[in-house]
């Protein structure tokens, strides 16, 4: 069984149909990209997935549990963690606060104290300015914050949308082997980007999507090779 | 001679500052619910100040047809207000979460002359003569030249805790800083694991609580009470919020108290018909000057 299975998922904004039927699934310990153009669907599908937006029909399944008609909060404490397109750090408050929040649902202090080790080992970054405002930290750092603070949730999955946008050539090379490290500890990962080459390069598999459908899905290397893709998403 | 009279007229000016610095801490407990609410709901809570006359009357009652002693009095003023707040969010304004501001306010204006009438059915219009909370004894100074009441010393010592507790409460506990992440981002926020409808109801119902303690002094200072009570001392709350900065809690004691002064100084001096005019004055100079308020943080509206 999948750990993460959406079925049908649709999605509207008003009377505009954004999501229009898309089916996908993430098994435990995968890396899946969803690919897709500016305006595809690809943040209202994770919004969707993470409980954000109400879905207007299809359903996800996360571990077995039907999560569609779930609050977003409620599937953070199922071990499911988000970072939004656009970082979204809590910018009047310190790095540490926003780790703290990261860690909200989360009871055992001691445990908790050892996460954050572990994601300043990740971020030393972090470490250096955790009393600084987030809202004073750089693009890189901000997406480095807003990944830290998914991982004090300690997720069984983590979604990602876009972390590498408007981040310098160095830093998306850092973010990508953030996220291979991130998925190597045994967290499974589902990856949104424009990015195709790279999130492609990372994924085991990956699903295409164009204007609210899902058009191609298969296991990153066929995709790689595929003719479309390379015209559409890789500039080839 | 005119040194007497130069003494006297500085120790009068003494007395005026001290019982404008006791009103303005009014101020600053009713100023703090507007704050709070605006800064996580982002909406202006205009029944605010009607939840004070109804702290009011819930402490009038307490003492009066129920002969508690002052201090449980205040209590059930309290605990009536807070869940007065938590009911008007749940019942009026969480079904417009997504509605537009407009209807927000329009709905607030609607739930105030709810209160009022409500009020005016249960208890009459008559002005109710209201016994003070306080007793402790008036202290004088300076050869009595300066006396400082009960009520002013009592009214100061409690905007002091309230702010440092409140402070407290935000900045070391987890509801507290899930308060601040909501102000700022209610997605991001969920994303946490925060629950936002749940973070805004504590909002409604600490800043209610504390009407309920505005409405116990406010009434102990100005002994009438009616179902109008709350309506002049909320609108001047509310522009003692705008003029320290609408959402922040600091800038809720400085309006506060500043609004308090600027008020009382310009009865004695001026004219108490035109105290009023005076502070609606300041506030739009301020805003004018400044217009996210003393220490308002620019408004930057994320889509
Ligand atoms: N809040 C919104 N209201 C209305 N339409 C929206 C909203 N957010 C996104 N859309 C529309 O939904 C479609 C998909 O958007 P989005 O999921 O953000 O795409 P992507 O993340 O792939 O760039 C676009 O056509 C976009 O204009
Ligand atoms: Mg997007």
């Amino acid at each position: 069984m999948a750990m993460l299975e959406v079925k049908d998922l649709e999605v509207t904004y008003g009377v505009i149909k954004a999501i229009k039927g898309v089916s996908f699934e993430v098994n435990e310990g995968e890396v899946i990209s969803l690919i897709g153009a500016n305006g595809a669907g690809k943040t209202t599908i994770l919004h969707a997935v993470s409980g954000l937006l109400g879905k207007a029909g299809g359903t996800v399944t996360y571990e077995g549990q039907d999560i569609t008609a779930y609050p977003a909060h409620k599937i953070v404490e199922l071990g499911m963690a988000h970072v939004p397109e656009g970082r979204r750090v809590f910018a009047q408050l310190s790095v540490l606060e926003n780790l703290k929040l990261g860690a909200y649902t989360r009871k055992d202090k001691k445990e908790l104290e050892d996460t954050l080790q572990t994601v300043y080992k990740r971020f030393p970054r972090l470490e250096e300015r955790k009393n600084q405002m987030a809202g004073t930290l750089s693009g890189g750092e901000q997406q480095m914050l807003a990944m830290g603070r998914a991982l004090m949730s300690h997720p069984k999955l983590i979604l990602m949308d876009e972390p590498s946008m408007g981040l310098s050539p160095i830093l998306v090379e850092e973010i990508f082997s953030i996220i291979r490290d991130i998925s190597a500890s045994g967290t499974t990962v589902l990856l949104v980007e424009q990015n195709a080459k790279k999130a492609l390069a990372i994924a085991d598999r990956a699903y295409v999507l164009e204007t609210g459908n899902i058009i191609l899905s298969g296991s990153a290397e066929e995709l790689i090779n595929d003719e479309s893709v390379k015209k559409a998403y890789l500039g080839e | 001679m005119t040194r007497i009279a130069g003494r006297e007229k500085v120790m009068s000016f003494l007395n005026y500052l001290i019982s404008g610095l006791s009103l303005g801490s009014v101020y600053a407990i009713i100023a703090l619910g507007y704050t709070m609410v605006y800064g996580i709901a982002k909406m202006l809570n205009f029944a605010h100040g009607d939840v004070i006359m109804v702290g009011g009357f819930a402490v009038y009652m307490s003492m009066n047809a129920l002969g508690l002693n002052p201090i449980l009095a205040v209590i059930v003023s309290i605990i009536v207000c807070t869940v007065l707040g938590i009911v008007i969010e749940k019942v009026a304004y969480k079904p417009l979460r997504k509605a537009t501001p407009l209807a927000v306010l329009i709905t607030a204006i609607g739930v105030s002359y709810f209160l009022q009438n409500l009020a005016l059915l249960i208890f009459g219009s008559d002005a109710k003569l209201f016994t003070s909370v306080v007793n402790i004894k008036a202290i004088s100074l300076a050869n009595g030249q300066i006396t400082i009441t009960g009520e002013t010393i009592v009214t100061i010592v409690v905007c002091i805790i309230i702010m440092v507790v409140l402070s407290l409460f935000i900045k070391k506990t987890k509801a507290g800083q899930a308060m601040l992440a909501v102000s700022e981002d209610k997605e991001a926020a969920e994303l946490m694991g925060i629950n936002v409808n749940k973070t805004i109801s504590l909002t409604f119902a600490i800043g209610s609580g504390l009407a309920g303690i505005a409405g116990a002094l406010l009434c102990s200072a100005y002994p009438t009470l009616t179902p109008y009570t709350g309506s002049m001392p909320g609108i001047k709350a509310f522009v003692a919020a705008v003029f320290g900065g609408i959402g922040s809690i600091p800038g809720a004691l400085i309006g506060g108290l500043l609004l308090g002064v600027i008020e009382n100084l310009s009865k004695a001096y001026i004219s108490s018909q035109m105290a009023d005019a005076i502070v609606f004055s300041v506030l739009i100079i301020v805003l004018l000057v400044k217009p996210t308020g003393l220490l308002g943080k620019k408004i930057s509206e994320k889509v």
